[in-house]
Formats: structure tokens, C-alpha cells, sequence
């Protein structure tokens, strides 16, 4: 077990080095005079990042430097569209697409003769006044790193070095400084809200679980079921930061008086996981969770547990069900999990990205953290920007950034030239955003007042090409995919919601039916038991208030404007433009072109199986939707 | 247990059983061990065979009901073997709006096999997983957990044949 004398010693051993990883930052007494931080998140994994880290290091030893140079793996930072990405320090030189036949050069020049090779570098950082800093383009610029501070900064298996970062140093100030009450009030103070998507005041729910007969076991959670397809906020921050949800945990367990935790996190993170494992092991060395922490008396540790691919079990209830070994089906509340959670005992559960913010808001105070976002919404909020946009990634935004600032200038604008139609926030249990509401501040309550929801953080663009009820329709089949089945309003409503939209796009729907799809949305609202249900209709009633024109198209003109609904268009040849090559014959899957050579071609509709291949391998433009 | 996939012989061995009996051990009496130990049953099988289920059944002292509830009702467990290379196909939004859907078709035609199924000779499993979190790679599929990003239908044959 460290004392906090030792952990002020770790501190000011590691600071040096960690803060070297900044723009015109000195060495001080680091040991290496440059570091090269290679992005280890999945996207870039997903992309070679580790043989790449792997090769640098293989590199630098050949050349001698491994005294002078250390290649350390980090969390994601952020730009995932141009992975793998890699920063090297003290230039803050970020290069950007990277490929294994770039290392050798990057090692020849940037390492040994310290020429930084400004070709493989990202190219917005390179200017004719030479090179700026990544935090100077567009899509970093407007972006204040709170809950991802240390994502891309930090060695994530490095205990050492979040401690140089401040690390652990809330939960010392915690246990020596502060009553439990002042945690609380500063918590909510700092106007703190649920960033798993309800956005229920996290000071409140601390308070609610304080009470009762002391003795009394209870449990504090962290939500990583992060189920939203295209959300990768939680995973990030897992990934890049484990040490800081256990140290947020920590806290809360002093707060609650909980001597357990347990992290629920989802198996299709295997990295998140492995570094979890990893970060815990050190923890437990240090002392930092187990018996006794800092000498103080206070007892806390936690567990992993790991989901097995069930949607529903990102809802509070549903994931402390599963905890116990069970179906994770949701239960009615009350009784709340702060009452009666998990094992029956009181629990306050958060998800990752709440627990991140918590040791800055202990360490900084109330008001700074009050001090960033809109008058009900403080703080940052983390998205993971996806779909049809150029800066694909992870970005972290004060609260009330607009939408056209966040896809326009830091997602880049859409790719092609195409016109934004729509963004999709809050996943299935969230709705589409249109052009109407671009200049809305994003907020917990704006956007419910637009009929979408914060959600856990996915923001998903779509351009003209989208087709909306297409949209509403792949919701759906998730939802009736992933409904537990506990309940007949989602169990059975969604399936016939999925019928009626199926309906519509085969042309086959007649205007009563959008009244019936309306009335049937509101009732698996209504009725259904827990939030999975009761949001399901979302995505339906948002894409239908604001592209009624599309449904309509679909159900009286029989056509699908964005020519996705494979039911409503057909393929054609211009015969003024076919030239008669032959390519889209050849790669027909359906043999359902027919035509001479040099003479125009013909689409069989009858045969067409309405794939799209014939248009996209055509060099004339001569096929066509219709 | 009508599904006609699971009627294979059981062709565990000695090595994974004593495993087995190894992670019960483990976790015996330890609070709520089943989903734990079904996850690490998975692993050490590759799949939860009848057999397994009925060991861990009597070993947790659970009904077989109760875990036959348990494993069909999260996606990751499986009661049946997967192919030698194991596609899995992202139809997460971010992958859909960019035509992973497209991928997951011509994967069904080319291998001859719907989602979830194996191919006859037990090379290729497929099945749809929901956002691996590659989006900025999107479309994306993986074979056995390797990652293949930026996909266009047009190179799924060249894919396959990487695992011949």
C-alpha cells in the first residue's frame, strides 16, 4: 500500500515526461528527448497501428536511439479517419495515414537527424510558416479535452504515468480532505448530468444512495454496455484512461459507503478489456484499491464483468440483472437501483464518461467545470462522429456547440460535395436531426425538444443518398432484435411497427397506415417497460415529423426519393450514353443485361436483382435510378 | 431442441475438460458464476455443447433450463460450432449508411449461406455483429477478429480467398 507522500513522489517523477507530451514543452527531467506516441485504440489497431509501433521500435534499436527515443502506445486520439495516426515529440509533429514503408524514413530523418518529414504529415499541419500543432487545425481547434484528457497522452498500461498526470490525487484530497457531503455538493454543484444518455443529475443520484442504516452493503457500477451501434466514446476512454474510472469509482464508494465496484463492460471491447486487467493488477499493487487506501481505513475494489451481446443490458436495471447471472431483462422502477439494486442492495450506477469528468470536477472545483456548456447543460460532451463525414472520429465539444459547427468545420463537411440531409444522435432510442434545427445548441434539452435524444454520444451524418424511413426501418430491426421480450408493447409493437415500415418501403402502403404507424409509436411509448421500449418509436416519429415528404413519396407515388428502397426503383441504360463496352454485362451478377458489343445495353427488370454494381463499374454514367 | 444445428457429435477432449472442471473450480461459490463461466466455457469449446451445459448445470448447482434461458439469450454465446473463419459483418449505423449492407449480401450469395449459418464444409461461418467500433474504417467485416475496412462488394472474393 502507497502513502500519499509516495504517490507525491510518483507524481513528481512521471510529471516531467508526461508533460513533455505537449506543444513546446520542456524535457525537464525526462529521460527520453523525443517520444513517439503511436495511437493503440481500435480504430487504429483495426489498421496496423500495433505492427507499425512494433516496427519503430525495431528501427530505433537499429539506429541506436533506444536510450533517446521510447514509442509508447496510446489511447485513440481522436481522428480516426486518417488512422493510423502517430505524434511525435517535441515537434508535436503529427503524421497522419500511416504506412509500415514510411518508418524507416521517418526514423533516418525525423529520430536521427531531427528533419521532420513533412510529407506523411498530416497535411492541415503543414503551413508555409512550417508546421502547427494538431490543437491548431479544424477538427481540434474548437475542442476542450475534459473526460479524454489523458486519451492519446498517456501509456494506458502505465500506472506511473497517470499518476503524472494528477492521477489519484482526487481521491487522496477525497479520504483526507472532504466530508462526504462536500463530495456530494460538489458533484452537484458542478451542474454534472448522466452522460449515458438520460441525463439525470449525478450529484442527485449520489445523494439518494447515501441515506439508510450504516453497515448496510452496497454497490457502485460502471456502465460500459456501450450499445449504441456507432458509439465508441466509452470504449475510448476505457482504452486510452482506464485509471480513471477506477479512481471516479473510489470516490463514489467513499460517498455511498460501498466497499465494491463492478465494471460491466462489453466483450466486443477485447482491448478495452486487456487494459482494464492490466490497470487493475496495478491499482491493486499500489494500494490504490483493495484495503485500507492511503491508510485511511477506507476499503474498495472492483470487479469486471464482461456482457455477452445483449442491447438491453446498457439499461440500468436490465445490466444489474445480468451482473447477477441472469437474462437481463429490465425490472419496473421504484423501487430505483439507489433503493433496491444490485443483489437488492443500493447501487448507484454511471457510465464511463461520467465517471471520467469526476476527478477533475474534485480536483478543479465546482465552478470551473460550471464554467463550460449551457446554463442546464455544464461540462463537455464526447461524440463519436460517423457516416457520411470526412473527419470520421472521437471529438469532445463544450455543451451547446451547434450541429452545423460540429459536422461543417470539425467533421470536415461531407464527403463528395453532397448536401447534409440529416444527423442521427441518441442511436435507436434517438431520433434524426434535420438541416431545419443545424444552428440548435446541442444540449440535453434542445435536443429532446427536437424529438431526439443526447444518447450515449453516437452522431451518425447522412447526405441525400439516405433514405429516412430506410433509416427508421434499420432502427427498428435492431430494436426488434435486441427486445428482451419481457414486455408485449416492445416485444410485439416493434415487430408490427417493423411490419408496417417494411410496408412502405415495398410501395405496398396506403396513407391510413402512416396514422396506424403513428398510434402504434405512441403507444409502445407509452406502455412499454423500461427505456429500450419506450424510446424505440424514436427514431420512426423524429424521421417522420421532419421527411414526411419521403413518406408520402413512398406510400402515394409509390417511389423512394433517395433511390435506396429496393422495392420502388428500377435500373435503366441511357442508350444515348451507353457505348456498348460491355462492363456492366460482365459483372451483372443476375445475367440480366443483354446488348452487343458497341451497340446499347438493356436491363431485364424482371431479372435485375437491384444491386447497384452495373452503376457504380460504368465509366459513362449511362445507368440510372429511377 | 429442434434446431437441427446442434444435433453434432460432441468431440471435446480430455485436455478441454479438465479445463473445465479447472474454471468451475474456479468460480464455485463465488457470487453469480454462470455467465463468467459460460464465457470461459466458450473459449476453452469454442462453442457451449449439451454436454458442457449439463457438467456446468450440475457443478453451479443451476437448472439447465435456466442456462439454456442464459445462453439463447445473449448474442456472443453460441450452441453450435462456427466455421473454421468466422465473418462477421458490421450493420452498426456508421457501417449501414456507408453500404455494409451491400457486403453482408454478397457475402450471403457468394458463400451460399445465410447469417448465421456455416458453410457445408466448415470453412466460413457468417453473421452480423453491431458496430466493432472501426467506424472511421467503415464499411468494416472481420474474419476470426482481423479486420478488413473500407470495403466495397467488389472485394469480397479477393478477402475469401486470403483464407483458402
Amino acid at each position: 500500500m502507497i502513502t500519499i507522500d509516495q504517490l507525491q513522489e510518483i507524481k513528481e517523477k512521471n510529471q516531467d515526461i508526461v508533460n513533455f507530451r505537449k506543444e513546446h514543452a520542456e524535457r525537464g527531467n525526462g529521460k527520453y528527448r523525443s517520444h513517439v506516441l503511436v495511437c493503440a485504440g481500435t480504430g487504429c489497431t483495426s489498421s496496423g497501428s500495433q505492427k507499425i509501433a512494433d516496427k519503430l521500435e525495431e528501427e530505433i534499436k537499429a539506429a541506436g536511439l533506444e536510450e533517446e527515443v521510447c514509442v509508447i502506445r496510446t489511447g485513440c486520439h481522436g481522428l480516426c479517419a486518417l488512422g493510423p495516426v502517430m505524434i511525435i515529440y517535441p515537434e508535436a509533429a503529427f503524421y497522419s495515414n500511416m504506412e509500415l514503408e514510411h518508418v524507416p524514413e521517418i526514423v533516418s530523418e525525423h529520430l536521427v537527424k531531427g528533419n521532420v518529414v513533412t510529407k506523411y504529415l498530416y497535411q492541415e499541419t503543414v503551413t508555409e510558416d512550417g508546421i502547427i500543432s494538431m490543437n491548431q487545425t479544424n477538427f481540434y481547434k474548437p475542442q476542450n479535452r475534459v473526460a479524454l484528457r489523458n486519451c492519446g497522452v498517456i501509456n494506458p498500461e502505465c500506472i506511473d504515468e497517470y499518476i503524472g498526470t494528477g492521477g489519484y490525487q482526487a481521491l487522496a484530497k477525497v479520504l483526507t480532505t472532504m466530508s462526504r457531503e462536500d463530495v456530494v455538493k460538489c458533484i452537484t454543484d458542478s451542474g454534472l448530468r448522466g452522460r449515458g444518455g438520460g441525463g439525470f443529475p449525478t450529484g442527485k443520484k449520489w445523494q439518494f444512495a447515501m441515506g439508510g442504516e450504516p453497515g448496510v452493503q452496497k454497490y457502485v457500477c460502471c456502465n460500459a454496455d456501450e450499445g449504441d451501434p456507432g458509439a465508441f466514446m466509452d470504449r475510448s476512454v476505457l482504452e486510452g484512461d482506464p485509471h480513471v474510472v477506477f479512481e471516479a469509482m473510489a470516490i463514489a464508494g467513499y460517498v455511498i459507503g460501498a466497499d465494491q465496484g463492478y465494471i460491466y463492460v462489453r466483450a466486443e471491447y477485447p482491448i478495452a478489456v486487456d487494459r482494464l486487467n492490466i490497470a487493475l493488477a496495478q491499482a491493486r499493487e499500489y494500494g490504490l484499491l483493495g484495503k485500507n487506501i492511503f491508510g485511511t481505513g477506507f476499503d474498495f475494489d472492483i470487479d469486471l464483468r464482461l456482457g455477452a451481446g445483449a442491447f438491453v443490458c446498457g439499461e440500468e436495471t436490465a445490466l444489474m440483472t445480468s451482473i447477477e447471472g441472469n437474462r437481463g431483462e429490465p425490472r419496473p422502477r421504484p423501487p430505483f437501483p439507489a433503493v433496491k439494486g444490485l443483489f437488492g442492495q443500493p447501487t448507484i450506477l454511471n457510465n464511463v464518461e461520467t465517471w471520467a469528468n469526476i476527478p477533475q470536477i474534485i480536483l478543479k472545483g465546482a465552478e470551473w467545470f460550471a464554467s463550460m456548456g449551457t446554463e442546464k447543460s455544464r461540462g463537455t460532451k464526447v461524440f463519436a462522429l460517423g457516416g457520411k463525414i470526412n473527419n470520421v472520429g472521437l471529438v469532445e465539444i463544450p455543451m451547446g456547440t451547434t450541429l452545423r459547427e460540429v459536422v461543417e468545420n470539425i467533421g470536415g463537411g461531407i464527403p463528395g460535395g453532397k448536401k447534409f440531409k440529416a444527423a442521427q444522435t441518441g442511436g435507436p432510442s434517438g431520433g434524426c436531426i434535420s438541416l431545419e434545427n443545424y444552428d440548435v445548441p446541442i444540449d440535453y434539452d434542445n435536443l429532446v425538444s427536437i424529438g431526439s435524444m443526447m444518447g450515449s454520444g453516437g452522431l451518425i451524418v447522412m447526405d441525400e443518398d439516405d433514405c429516412m424511413v430506410d433509416i427508421a426501418k434499420f432502427f427498428l430491426e435492431f430494436t426488434v432484435d435486441e427486445s428482451c421480450g419481457k414486455c408485449t408493447p416492445c416485444r410485439i409493437g416493434t415487430k408490427r411497427l417493423l411490419e408496417l415500415l417494411n410496408k412502405i418501403t415495398d410501395g405496398k402502403a396506403e396513407m391510413e397506415d402512416l396514422d396506424r404507424m403513428v398510434d402504434l409509436c405512441n403507444l409502445i411509448k407509452e406502455n412499454s417497460l423500461c427505456a429500450l421500449g419506450q424510446t424505440a418509436p424514436n427514431p420512426v416519429l423524429s424521421t417522420y415529423k421532419y421527411f414526411k415528404d419521403e413518406y408520402i413519396a413512398h406510400v402515394k407515388d409509390k417511389k423512394c426519393p433517395a433511390g435506396k428502397c429496393k422495392n420502388l426503383v428500377s435500373y435503366h441504360i441511357d442508350a444515348e450514353k451507353c457505348i456498348g463496352c460491355g462492363l456492366c454485362k460482365k459483372n451483372c451478377p443476375g445475367d440480366a443485361i443483354t446488348g452487343e458489343k458497341k451497340q446499347p445495353h438493356e436491363i431485364d427488370t424482371a431479372k435485375c436483382l437491384k444491386c447497384g454494381v452495373c452503376m457504380s463499374k460504368c465509366k459513362k454514367d449511362a445507368i440510372y435510378k429511377a | 431442441m429442434s434446431d437441427e444445428r446442434i444435433n453434432i457429435p460432441y468431440r471435446g477432449t480430455p485436455e478441454q475438460e479438465s479445463e473445465l472442471a479447472e474454471l468451475i473450480a474456479k468460480y464455485k461459490g463465488t457470487k453469480s458464476p454462470l455467465i463468467p463461466v459460460l464465457e470461459q466455457a466458450q473459449d476453452i469449446f469454442g462453442y457451449l455443447p449439451e454436454k458442457v451445459l449439463k457438467i456446468i448445470s450440475e457443478e453451479l448447482q443451476v437448472s439447465l433450463a435456466k442456462i439454456y434461458g442464459v445462453v439463447t439469450f445473449y448474442s456472443f454465446f453460441s450452441l453450435y460450432p462456427k466455421g473454421k473463419y468466422n465473418i462477421s459483418v458490421c450493420l452498426g449505423t456508421a457501417c449501414y449508411v456507408k453500404g455494409s449492407g451491400q457486403i453482408y449480401d454478397k457475402l450471403q450469395s457468394v458463400l451460399g449461406i445465410t447469417g448465421g449459418q456455416c458453410t457445408e464444409d466448415g470453412k466460413f461461418s457468417l453473421e452480423a455483429c453491431r458496430c466493432i467500433g472501426a467506424c472511421g474504417l467503415a464499411p468494416v467485416m472481420t474474419v476470426n477478429g482481423e479486420v478488413h475496412g473500407r470495403l466495397t462488394a467488389d472485394m469480397v472474393d479477393g478477402i475469401l480467398a486470403q483464407y483458402e
